[in-house]
């Protein structure tokens, strides 16, 4: 609950505004990017994901400091990454 | 001295990096001064005990592991509470998957859930309002908790549900905010902290400002570190640096993600749904005022507490959990009586012991005998 996970926003979803498809580990989920500030999210940017909504945009290169610092836990990036591959927010 | 760590400088790419910093830090310590610096995240707690920080330290620089952990901080009154809601007529409890093996004083949720009450993990809040549209004859209630990570995305979830519309979805809300329980321990007699390692994620939605008066008006210098083994080093360089030089500032070692003002949407959203409660119960830490949100009058309908008339139940600690003392400091894990013996992550007495991120199950997951630890130790 407490893990930010980094994800590569795809697209943005034209028929839910504030929801993106975005890279999680190889996977595609739905993120809620409403959080985002400003000029919001574009594909391409990375975001830093908590519980299912995009909190930070973050470069690409934090991105794979965080993935590497969460393979490395181990056990609990494991059981973030199934609860997120069973999350089917909408 | 050399660090000692091997396992640490092995996996890690940088250890050049890290055996840089660790030879700096020895530079600024004063021989025979103790540093106490509290960690206030779980998260940091976990990156300290897993890549062996402390054995890159000199040994008047002792890691304090701090509160920042939300699920060692449930009091189990709120279990309680939790395990009678989802035991009502057609309730659907919805809960991280952390929470389940958090005991109250009537056994976990996953006590509960073999006991025949319906509680589903989720990873999202949004999950839960998918369960609660797809079930429109069940009340689906959603178990909130973290600090204000979490806190946005809660009420983001109930924002949506008032614009749906929906009738059968509520949250017990237990979020709860750092500051207050910062104050708290700062209040505390026996403290012996002379700096804190900040919260990276809390930070990225409260940004850095909150924590001003723990420099101004407690003279504590303040550092908010992300999560990399190199980045705890780092953030403990810059304590030690305003130690040495008698300043106590905020400082952000963590500006690749937190902003200095952090996330104002995340923050709106919070104020429009939610308020401070008077006070809340927190494990180990007992009642602190303004410590926790619960939901606003104006969106009561999504309010668990006021859907339910939930029993408040209240329930001391445990007599043999030494969980407060760690959470403030004043112990090490291994030094509360039952840790490893009666208390361990598969039958947690203390909640400590239940998260991966809580101060107990890192060190007993990742337990090494550390130079202090063998030292102190032998010095019993
Ligand atoms: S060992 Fe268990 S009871 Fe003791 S402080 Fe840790 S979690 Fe609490």
């Amino acid at each position: 609950m407490c893990l930010g996970i980094p994800g590569e926003v795809l697209t943005l979803d034209v028929e839910r505004p504030g929801m993106a498809t975005v890279n999680v580990g190889g996977a595609r989920r739905q993120v809620n990017v409403m959080l985002i500030e400003e000029d919001g999210v574009q594909p391409g940017d990375w975001v830093l994901i908590h519980v299912g909504f995009a909190l930070a945009k973050i470069d690409e290169e934090e991105a794979q400091l965080t993935l590497s610092y969460l393979e490395e836990m181990g056990q609990a990036y494991r059981d973030e990454l199934q609860a997120l591959a069973e999350s089917r927010i909408d | 001295m050399g660090p000692e760590g091997m396992r640490f400088v092995d996996e890690y790419r940088d250890r050049e990096k890290a055996q840089a910093l660790a030879a700096n830090i020895a530079t600024l310590v004063e021989p025979g001064r103790r540093y106490g610096l509290m960690e206030i995240c779980g998260g940091h707690t976990h990156t300290i005990y897993k890549h062996g920080i402390e054995d890159y330290l000199p040994e008047e620089v002792q890691l304090v592991h701090g509160p920042g952990c939300p699920v060692c901080v449930i009091p189990m009154g709120r279990v309680d509470d939790a395990i009678w809601i989802a035991e009502q007529e057609g309730v659907i409890m919805t809960s991280f998957g952390d929470l389940l093996r958090v005991p109250g004083a009537r056994g976990s949720f996953l006590d509960a859930k073999a006991r025949g009450a319906d509680i589903q993990m989720v990873y999202s809040p949004l999950d839960s309002l998918r369960i609660a549209r797809s079930n429109p004859d069940r009340r689906v209630v959603f178990m909130a908790i973290g600090f204000e990570t979490t806190t946005p995305s809660t009420a983001m979830t109930v924002l949506r549900a008032a614009a749906e519309g929906l009738e059968n979805f509520s949250v017990f809300c237990n979020h709860v905010t750092i500051i207050p329980a910062l104050e708290a321990i700062l209040a505390s007699p026996d403290l012996h902290i002379d700096g804190f390692i900040g919260p990276g994620h809390v930070s990225t939605v409260i940004g850095c400002e909150p924590y001003r008066f723990i420099a101004e008006k407690h003279g504590r210098p303040f550092v908010v570190a992300g999560f990399e083994p190199l980045d705890i080093l780092q953030a403990i360089q810059m304590l030690l640096l305003q130690l040495r030089d008698g300043r106590s500032e905020v400082e952000n070692q963590y500006t690749r993600v937190v902003p200095w003002e952090g996330n104002q949407r995340a923050l709106q959203a919070i104020d429009e749904v939610m308020e401070p409660r008077p006070t809340f119960e927190w494990r180990g830490l007992g009642w602190i005022p303004d410590s926790a949100m619960r939901i606003r009058e104006k969106y009561a309908r999504f309010d668990a507490e006021r859907v339910f008339d939930v029993p408040a139940t209240r329930v001391a600690d445990p007599p043999a959990c030494q969980c407060g003392e760690v959470l403030r400091g004043t112990i090490k894990p291994w030094e509360c009586k039952v840790f490893g013996t009666a208390c361990t992550p598969e039958t947690p007495i203390g909640t400590c012991m239940v998260s991966s991120e809580g101060a107990c199950a890192a060190y007993y997951n990742f337990g090494r005998f550390t130079r202090l630890r063998v030292r102190q130790a032998g010095s019993a």
